[in-house]
């Protein structure tokens, strides 16, 4: 069979090769021991000297050739075969992971804690406190004696013995008072409770009350660091107003009302049209406070302040009913995780 | 303190416009809660004559009118049954418009032609009026608009004032303040001085100085009973939020709107021999004017004559010596009772009047002889009689005392943080009526003030009220504000304590959603989860279902579990921390976590059936987060517990203490709450899992470990704790490792047997371990295991 021939009919039967084992079959036929090519070479010492070298140089460059031959055809028959296992592995990645569904914080503990850690993070400490007070935390210490009308405005839960649910985070002032010598900066975010319920009003709610004493503490002390704290807790650039009120631990007192956080002053329903929302009451440390716990009233001065944590946490949020805040239903908690 | 508007502006006109004047009131201090028109609103309705009414022909209860509006005589047929000759009333032309949008147009009755209609307080909003057109004074001229003729452009505002501020309760009060605010002069409230005409007194005896030290009294005799209230007045009291009742009740009203003096008036011929104003004898009983009867205790100090109490002093009166239709002489009251007996009384006896307000936070102690004169004055003018002398009397000694209080400039100063010059204080105490009693200059103080208190003001007796008025005239928001200057402290941050910050976190991470429940539950929960206990009872509940103190989490799990199991939830994990109150000799109120699961396993989706949550769904929960506080050597341990699963339970110990339990609710529980599939819970102190001991490396050993599998049969009894505890004390510390992989029962084990397979992982800090060391410590483990407990490799 002449060289040619051989060549033509094993680019053939390489390329008509339809996998590795096929192409293998075609190596043994013309390169193997008894291979059509391997004959030939067998052959050469039939040929003459004269004939002998180029008739094996023919040779051996059809074998070259063979063999890149079957080189490529293995190439592109193991990259076919790849993309067929990748093609056959494919997933839709559109379906939804094998994941364990995560819980959530409640949203009054969610904005209890960025107070907290907005007045951490000015070197204040966050204490608490027993929810059973005595009537002397809850009242007599902080310049509220039996009778005063401004009980009337606490509606307090009573147990008998002089025992009560206390009405404020306010007896945190007192208990750190007597247990700590100025500088006082601290706060104390908690569970407070009064009869009265509503939309607005749950039986229970929280309260974060703030102190801080120390020598020559101002009204102005108090004002920059209420309407900082605001601006902060909120990320709004929100106006601010003093009103004198009435508090019998703090004087001066003053309710803090902030530019409506919905409509920016405008009037809304969050605000009932007034532009204004009422968040916090505040003041100075009224001078019987500080020497009832222990603190000379002419060296220090302090001011106070106790807000809502869930009046914050409604307007953060923009829930519109306090009530939604102990119904636990989780399709509602789970909006703020 | 509800107050027209119009009557605040005859005593004052501070140049203000009515928003500027509502914002200066709040921003005082003063809050404005609410502002309402003192009509509805209406047009084309006028002062109007009745000059004849005729029976309607064809209808008994109409009549045919002829009104006199002033410019014209109008028929118009009327249904009211006080319409008469005479009358002036409201007239409504034609094309007016009512409140509502009503347009009064011509119109036919019964075939009679009516042009416009005669109108009822009600349908002018003006009061709920509805039972006859409203009547009018005679002397108005017709044709005046209504609006003009009763003063309808006005407003009433409802101030809400604090406790402290008892000198805005009158309208005198106010314009004094208002006064204080603009800068502008007041109109003198009172102060017309009405001679005694006669001489009848009746005797006054004060028992009880402390509590009364002053006590104005003055006979009226021969009054007009019948004689109805002026308009003017009645409208007065309408809108500051008042029935008018009669007359003279309407009086005593009146003043003490106007000038802040509780009074109340006797029936001279019902009072016997004298006053005495006296604490009440425990026991002693009184029928108030609105009709109960109240036993009467010892620390109520009353109003009585020889017969008995007649009054609950600065409360409300009695009946018998109370105005009635055939009063002739009357005895007028104006006293001043001391600010604490009466906020006790009130209280106590659950009785809140408009004198009681004002007493119990002060009255002005120099207000009563103006006031019983502006009374007499009124009095006189509506229902006649003749006065006799004003007496009163007084116990000196137990007034109140005027009281003197100092004010430095440095104090004042450093409080509010600005400088405020010495001569805006001077001006202030001027326009608060504050009298300068000194001033002097200090070198370190500066200027020092000492003023004495008006005796209408009961919230100035030390510097800081001084500081307060200063900071509130001056304007709260003319202070500039500042962040206060500290030293740069570091913070403290503890070491073996976890926050509960982190704490919930971990349990979030636990695909745990936290819930916030009422301390407060129904006695009925606490009875079904903590059974035995007496939890804290609340003395004044709002409702039965939150009447006592929780003891446990329990209660507030469960319904929040409830709750979600109703709308629809199929997987529910739940957690809350928060405190429990147990009582016993000391109340404790400890801070508990809780956390309940129930329903699926995870959602249910493409890759996952949905599985119920299991006893080891809880478990593995806890032990996570036992695991991250580092809490180590929990035991879990059966113990009975009427609320559990007797066979799914366990308390959580640690040493000796007992500080939580995990497991399945009671059967019989999980089927009175009518929950479809097992719920699961744990609770633990809060203290146990907010502790994190310290962390301290110890070295890790280079040399490699190895693992050992036994596959053991033991009895049924023997639970892992025991078989992981035996196992580690057998071989000591080479024991690294130890799990257990797998429990098997069934098949080729006795029914008293399980098949155990265990996992034993061996490491020596020091030396690679030789086999023959390895078999010697499995074997260890393996014969204490059979000597324990007859344990055999399968």
């Amino acid at each position: 069979m002449d060289l040619k021939a051989i060549l033509q009919s094993a680019q053939g039967a390489v390329e008509s090769a339809a996998d590795e084992r096929a192409l293998e079959e075609v190596r043994v036929r013309y390169l193997g021991k008894k291979g059509e090519l391997t004959a030939l070479l067998k052959g050469l010492g039939q040929l003459s000297e004269a004939e002998r070298p180029k008739a094996g140089a023919d040779i051996n460059a059809a074998k070259n050739l063979v063999q890149g031959w079957l080189a490529s055809r293995k190439d592109s028959l193991g990259a076919s075969q790849l993309a067929a296992e990748l093609a056959s592995e494919t997933l839709d990645i559109t379906l939804p992971g094998r994941a364990k569904p995560v819980g959530g914080l409640h949203p009054v503990t969610q904005a209890v804690q960025r107070i907290e850690d907005i007045f951490v993070g000015a070197g204040y400490a966050v204490v608490t406190g027993p929810e059973i007070e005595n009537d002397y935390y809850n009242f007599e210490a902080l310049n509220i004696p039996a009778h005063h009308p401004a009980r009337a405005m606490h509606d307090t839960f009573y147990f008998g013995d002089g025992l009560l649910l206390r009405t404020h985070t306010s007896p945190g002032q007192v208990h750190v008072m007597e247990s700590q010598q100025p500088p006082i900066r601290v706060i104390c975010p908690g569970r407070v409770y009064r009869r009265d319920s509503d939309m607005t009003h749950s039986p229970m709610f929280h309260q974060v009350e703030g102190l801080v004493i120390d020598k020559g503490i101002s009204f102005a002390d108090l004002k920059g660091t209420v309407i900082e704290f605001v601006r902060l807790f909120f990320e709004k650039d929100l106006e601010v107003r003093f009103r004198p009120s009435y508090f019998p631990f703090t004087e001066p007192s003053a309710e803090v009302d902030v530019q409506c956080v919905h409509c920016f002053g405008k009037g809304c329903r969050v605000c009932s049209q007034t532009g204004w929302i009422e968040v916090m009451g505040c003041g100075l440390v009224h001078p019987n406070v500080l020497e009832k716990s222990g603190i000379d009233s002419e060296v220090y001065s302090g001011f106070a302040f106790g807000f809502g944590g869930d009046r914050l946490a409604m307007l953060l949020y923009e829930v519109d009913d306090l009530r939604m805040f102990f119904e636990n239903d989780m399709r509602f908690l789970r909006q703020f995780n | 303190m509800k107050f027209s508007e119009k009557w605040l502006r005859d005593l004052i006109d501070p140049g203000l416009a009515h928003d500027d004047l509502m914002y200066e009131l709040t921003m005082a201090g003063l809050e404005v809660e609410s502002v309402e028109p003192v009509s509805g609103a209406f047009e084309g309705v006028v002062v109007a004559r009745v000059v004849s009414s005729d029976k309607h022909p064809d209808a008994d209860k109409l009549s045919v009118c002829q009104v006199d509006d002033g410019h014209a005589v109008h028929q118009v047929v009327c249904g009211a049954p006080n319409v008469r000759a005479g009358l002036v009333t409201a007239y409504a032309r034609i094309g007016a418009v009512l409140p509502g949008d009503f347009k009064i147009k011509k119109a036919k009755l019964r075939g009679v032609e009516s042009s416009g209609m005669l109108c009822s307080a009600a349908e002018l909003g003006v009061s709920t009026d509805a039972d006859g057109i409203i009547e009018l004074p005679e002397d108005l001229p017709t044709g005046q608009t209504l609006v003009e003729a009763l003063s309808l452009a006005d407003v009433s505002v409802d101030l809400n004032l604090t406790p402290n501020r008892g000198d805005c309760l009158s309208m005198r009060g106010l314009a004094r303040e208002v006064g204080v605010l603009s800068g502008k002069p007041v109109n003198a409230t009172g102060g017309v001085v009405i001679p005694a005409s006669i001489d009848t007194t009746f005797p006054v005896e004060l028992a009880d100085p402390q509590g009364c030290p002053r006590y104005v009294g003055r006979v009226v005799e021969g009054v007009d009973i019948s004689r109805p209230s002026p308009l003017w007045m009645t409208e007065a009291l309408r809108r500051s939020g008042l029935r008018s009742i009669s007359a003279i009740v309407d009086i005593t009203n009146f003043v003490m709107l106007e000038l802040g003096q509780p009074m109340h008036a006797f029936d001279l011929g019902r009072l016997n021999e004298r006053i005495v104003v006296r604490r009440a004898d425990e026991g002693e009983q009184l029928t108030l004017l609105d009709g109960t009867d109240v036993q009467l205790d010892a620390d109520t100090l009353l109003i009585t004559d020889t017969a008995g109490p007649i009054a609950i002093a600065g409360v409300m009166g009695g009946e018998r010596s109370g105005i009635q239709a055939d009063t002739r002489d009357v005895f007028l009251e104006s006293a001043f009772f001391a600010p604490l007996p009466i906020s006790g009384t009130a209280r106590r006896y659950g009785l809140h009047t408009d004198a009681s307000h004002r007493y119990e936070r002060g009255v002005d102690y120099e207000l009563q002889t103006l006031a019983i004169e502006r009374a007499t004055e009124l009095m006189l003018q509506i229902v006649g009689g003749s006065a006799g002398p004003v007496v009163e009397t007084v116990s000196t000694e137990n007034l109140p005392e005027p009281v003197q209080v100092r004010l430095r400039q440095r104090r004042l100063n450093e409080l509010l943080g600005v400088d405020i010059e010495p001569e805006v204080v001077d001006h202030l105490f001027e326009r608060l009526h504050f009298k300068l009693v000194n001033r002097m200059q200090d070198a370190h103080e500066g200027v020092i003030w000492t003023i004495e208190v008006p005796s209408h003001r009961f919230d100035v007796s030390i510097e800081a009220d001084l500081v307060e008025e200063v900071c509130r005239i001056h304007g709260y928001n003319n202070i500039e504000s500042r962040m206060p200057l500290t030293h740069l402290e570091l913070r403290k941050v503890v070491l073996e304590r976890s926050t509960e910050a982190q704490l919930k976190a971990q349990l979030a991470g636990l695909g745990y959603q936290e819930v916030i429940t009422y301390s407060f539950v129904d006695p009925r929960q606490v009875d079904l989860y903590d059974p035995t206990a007496q939890p804290m009872t609340l003395a004044n509940p709002m409702s039965s279902e939150q009447s006592v103190m929780r003891t446990n989490l329990l209660p507030g799990l469960m319904s929040a579990l409830q709750t979600n199991v109703a709308r629809q939830q199929s997987r529910v994990r739940l957690f809350e921390l928060g405190l429990c109150f147990v009582p016993g000799e000391k109340l404790e109120q400890v801070q508990m976590l809780g956390g309940l699961i129930w329903g699926d396993r995870l959602t249910s989706t493409w890759h996952s059936r949905s599985e119920l949550v299991d006893f080891y769904d809880i478990k593995g929960d806890l032990e996570h987060l036992l695991n991250w506080a580092g809490v180590k050597d929990v035991e879990y341990v059966k113990v009975k517990d009427e609320i559990m699963h007797p066979g799914q339970s366990a308390e959580i110990r640690l040493g000796d203490r007992k500080v939580g339990r995990i497991g399945r609710l009671h059967p019989e529980i999980e089927k009175k709450l009518d929950l479809p599939h097992p719920g699961y819970f744990f609770e633990i102190a809060g203290d146990t899992i907010l502790v994190r001991p310290r962390r301290l490396h110890t070295q890790i050993s280079k040399y490699p470990s190895v693992r050992r599998d036994l596959a053991l049969v033991i009895n049924e009894a023997v639970s892992a704790f025991d078989i992981e505890k035996t196992v580690r004390e057998a071989c000591g510390a080479v024991l690294i490792d130890f799990t257990l992989f797998d429990v098997y029962r069934g098949k080729g084990i006795d029914s008293k047997e399980k098949s155990v397979a265990v996992g034993l992982t061996l490491q020596d800090p020091s030396a690679t371990l030789t086999d023959a060391e390895i078999a010697k410590h499995v074997n260890h483990a393996l014969q204490a295991l059979q000597q324990r407990f007859d344990a055999r490799l399968r």
